[in-house]
């Protein structure tokens, strides 16, 4: 953390802002970074970072590229957080976005002197349509929210229960493999040697930065979530501004559903992005956003997931059993959300620097 | 909003314009509706299948979700107290897993292992609403904490399946009780029973369950009243966690083996019973008999889809989650008539 004497042009109120946004990061920042010092001593090799065929290979890269799909869904998130939300039918929508690209493919094998690509639609299409209906189910968690005012625990909850049910409605209770190369590009592509998926989360983070920081939409979407009322009536359309940004995580959970089922090259309705809305929530969590709303930090969402990634990996790297993820990962929410209550928050402060208890 | 103390039946007349007398108190709505879906699925049932109509049918629809009652009524409780409790189904997982390796692999006695279990189910509830009220941390968070714990504890001990050949385990889950018409419980409906039974003394008739309604209605207030807010917080998340243990330990009885997997999702099935029976999520008010309706619906729904033969299971998601939203939305409409009714009563 600076000091405040480092920003001396600033007014103090701003600084100080200045100092929380970066502390809001600090955290986020520091964990990840004794996760990786942590790996460093005891495995060396972790951080090298090998080229074949061009591509980038190593154990960093392929944490980024496993950790795509929960960093878009933990964007999503984030947003809907900020709006004092919470949406728990991520999951499901990855599993039937999935499983609509799944079937729009087709999931026949022909063979022709090697595997023929073979599809119903064609990949635009296929994209289009499994896009449309994540976000059509996240603007139906954002009708019930918004119009109907519906807790938005509640409002996902049936959208979670239902959609497990929908996703293998739609696949007809199989797993469909996808016989379509293209499609794999999605999840296992690489462009420049850097996998694909990567550049989707920079562009959807690009975009998101774009909206929240130059445009007023950040500071709307913060506004609704410190008092909805309060938003209302000083002219933010603060009904409309749920609404799409539960449409928007639909949309985030679709996209992360199209890289999952690329990437295992199939769709289950059962058991695609099982246990996803908690890890998301756990991303968002880690990253600094607090679940009460009115703050969030969409970068601190996405370290957030390359935590929670890193932290799976290391687990298996350290040869530890694999079932000690859970465990851990439980030891980790627990740690966090106490150090992030506001008691313990005002005791550090006060124990700390009397002046800046503010927070 | 909060319904703790029945407004003498006498008064009412007075401050509503006079009606029909056969009148329903307007509490009891969301109770009766569940009650009537209840009757009417099944009478749906025995109208459509041959065979669906008979006493061991009904009985089935407890026999098999006896875990799922027990479960629901403590998260009935939680519900009620304007909390919520993630970790139910892994708690039933982590007992059934903890009580086949201690009598299985370890060779302990049931009659040490099975107390030992419940013992820890309860400590888990107390230490998840201990952190909840202490840390002021949102319950959604905390049990979803201890849902992971609770998991990779279970994976922990095993990965694989305890299958459990104690002859305590297999005796017990052979016990029938003969009822007429030739038809049969098992000990776990009279476990069930014997639960929603003592529940809806503990909900109805103490000076806790009143507390839990006051808490759940509005918690600054009844901190104002002077109740013991802190320790009823604790106790409902500990009494949750003692009955998805109790849940365990007749899953047990049920399925005769432990395993991390069991139980996945029950924590949605247990809110989702306690919604349908007319428990508002908000807080403050609900019935512990509306949950054993939302059950047996629940059973109803898997047994008519059984009873159908071409409609696969996950039909028994989608009609869950359709009536979660029906019930959903019946519970604004309500909300919000029953506030117009308050607001105008004053003028």
């Amino acid at each position: 953390m600076t000091s405040p004497s480092a920003q001396r042009g600033q007014t103090r109120d701003s600084s100080a802002l200045r100092n929380l946004a970066k502390a809001r990061i600090f955290w986020p920042l520091v964990t990840l970074a004794l996760l990786l010092l942590f790996n460093l001593v005891t495995n060396p090799a972790f951080f090298s970072i090998t080229v074949r065929d061009g591509h980038l290979y190593g154990s960093l890269i392929d944490i980024l590229n496993r950790a795509s799909p929960l960093m878009i869904i933990a964007m999503g998130l984030t947003l809907v957080i900020a709006t004092h939300g919470i949406d728990i039918s991520v999951g499901a929508v990855v599993a039937i976005s999935g499983a609509v690209a799944a079937t729009m493919i087709g999931g026949q094998l022909v063979l022709e002197g090697g595997m023929k690509d073979v599809t119903l639609y064609p990949l635009p299409a296929v994209i289009a349509v499994s896009l449309a209906v994540a976000m059509l189910l996240g603007m139906w968690n954002g009708l019930l929210v918004s119009y109907f005012g519906m807790q938005p625990i509640i409002a996902t909850l049936i959208l979670l229960v239902t959609g497990r049910g929908l996703a293998q409605l739609i696949t007809g209770g199989q797993i469909i493999t996808i016989y379509y190369s293209p499609y794999y590009f999605i999840g296992n592509g690489f462009v420049a040697g850097i996998p694909f998926s990567l550049f989707i989360v920079a562009a959807v983070l690009g975009v998101l930065l774009l909206l929240t920081r130059k445009t007023a939409l950040g500071l709307f979407i913060e506004a609704v979530g410190i008092n909805p009322v309060a938003a209302r009536f000083s002219g933010v359309r603060a009904r409309a501004i749920t609404f799409w940004v539960y449409a928007f995580c639909g949309l985030c959970a679709g996209i992360a559903g199209l890289i999952v089922s690329s990437n295992v090259k199939s769709a289950d309705g059962n058991n695609a992005g099982l246990l996803f809305e908690l890890d998301a929530i756990l991303a968002v969590v880690l990253g600094g956003t607090s679940l009460g709303g009115g703050r969030f930090t969409l970068t601190g969402g996405v370290l957030g997931a390359l935590i929670i990634q890193t932290l799976t990996t290391t687990i298996y790297a350290a040869g530890v059993a694999p079932e000690v993820t859970l465990v851990v990962k439980a030891g980790v929410v627990f740690l966090v959300s106490i150090l992030q209550s506001d008691k313990v928050r005002n005791r550090l402060a006060s124990l700390g620097r009397p002046r800046e208890a503010l927070s | 909003m909060n319904h703790v103390k029945a407004a003498p039946a006498a008064e009412l007349p007075l401050l509503i314009p006079p009606r029909p007398k056969l009148r329903l108190d307007p509490r009891y709505l969301p109770l009766t509706v569940t009650l009537g879906l209840f009757v009417a699925m099944f009478g749906a049932g025995s109208y459509a299948f041959d065979g669906f109509f008979s006493l061991q049918v009904f009985l089935n629809l407890f026999i098999d979700n006896s875990f799922l009652v027990i479960t629901a009524i403590g998260m009935t409780f939680v519900i009620i107290s304007g909390g919520i409790d993630l970790s139910v189904g892994s708690v039933i997982a982590l007992t059934t897993m903890v009580l086949a390796a201690l009598v299985e692999n370890q060779g302990w006695s049931p009659a040490l292992a099975i107390p030992l279990v419940l013992i820890m189910g309860a400590a888990i509830g107390f230490i998840q609403g201990f952190v909840i009220h202490f840390f002021e941390l949102q319950p959604f968070i905390v049990t979803l904490a201890g849902m992971f714990l609770a998991r990779g504890l279970c994976y922990l001990i095993s990965i694989n399946s305890i299958a459990i050949t104690h002859s305590f385990f297999t005796e017990v889950s052979a016990i029938r009780f003969p009822l007429p018409f030739d038809s049969s419980i098992s000990i776990n409906v009279v476990i069930a029973l014997a639960v929603f039974a003592g529940a809806l003394y503990l909900a109805h008739y103490t000076r806790f369950g009143r507390t839990i309604y006051a808490m759940g209605g509005n918690e600054q207030s009844a901190l104002l009243m002077g109740l013991p807010v802190a320790r009823t917080k604790i106790l409902t998340y500990t009494f949750s966690g003692f009955c998805s243990a109790l849940a365990g330990v007749s899953f047990t009885f049920y399925m005769l083996s432990g395993y991390g997997l069991h139980a996945q999702g029950m924590e949605m099935d247990a809110i989702a019973a306690a919604v349908i029976g007319g428990t508002l999520l908000t807080g403050g008010s609900g019935y512990i008999a509306g949950t054993l309706a939302g059950v047996l619906i629940y059973g109803t729904i898997q047994t008519l889809i059984m009873f159908e033969g071409s409609l696969s299971s996950w039909w028994t998601k989608i009609v869950i989650g359709l009536l979660l939203l029906v019930f959903c939305l019946f519970q604004k409409v309500f909300e919000r008539l029953t506030q117009r009714r308050g607001a105008a009563r004053p003028a």
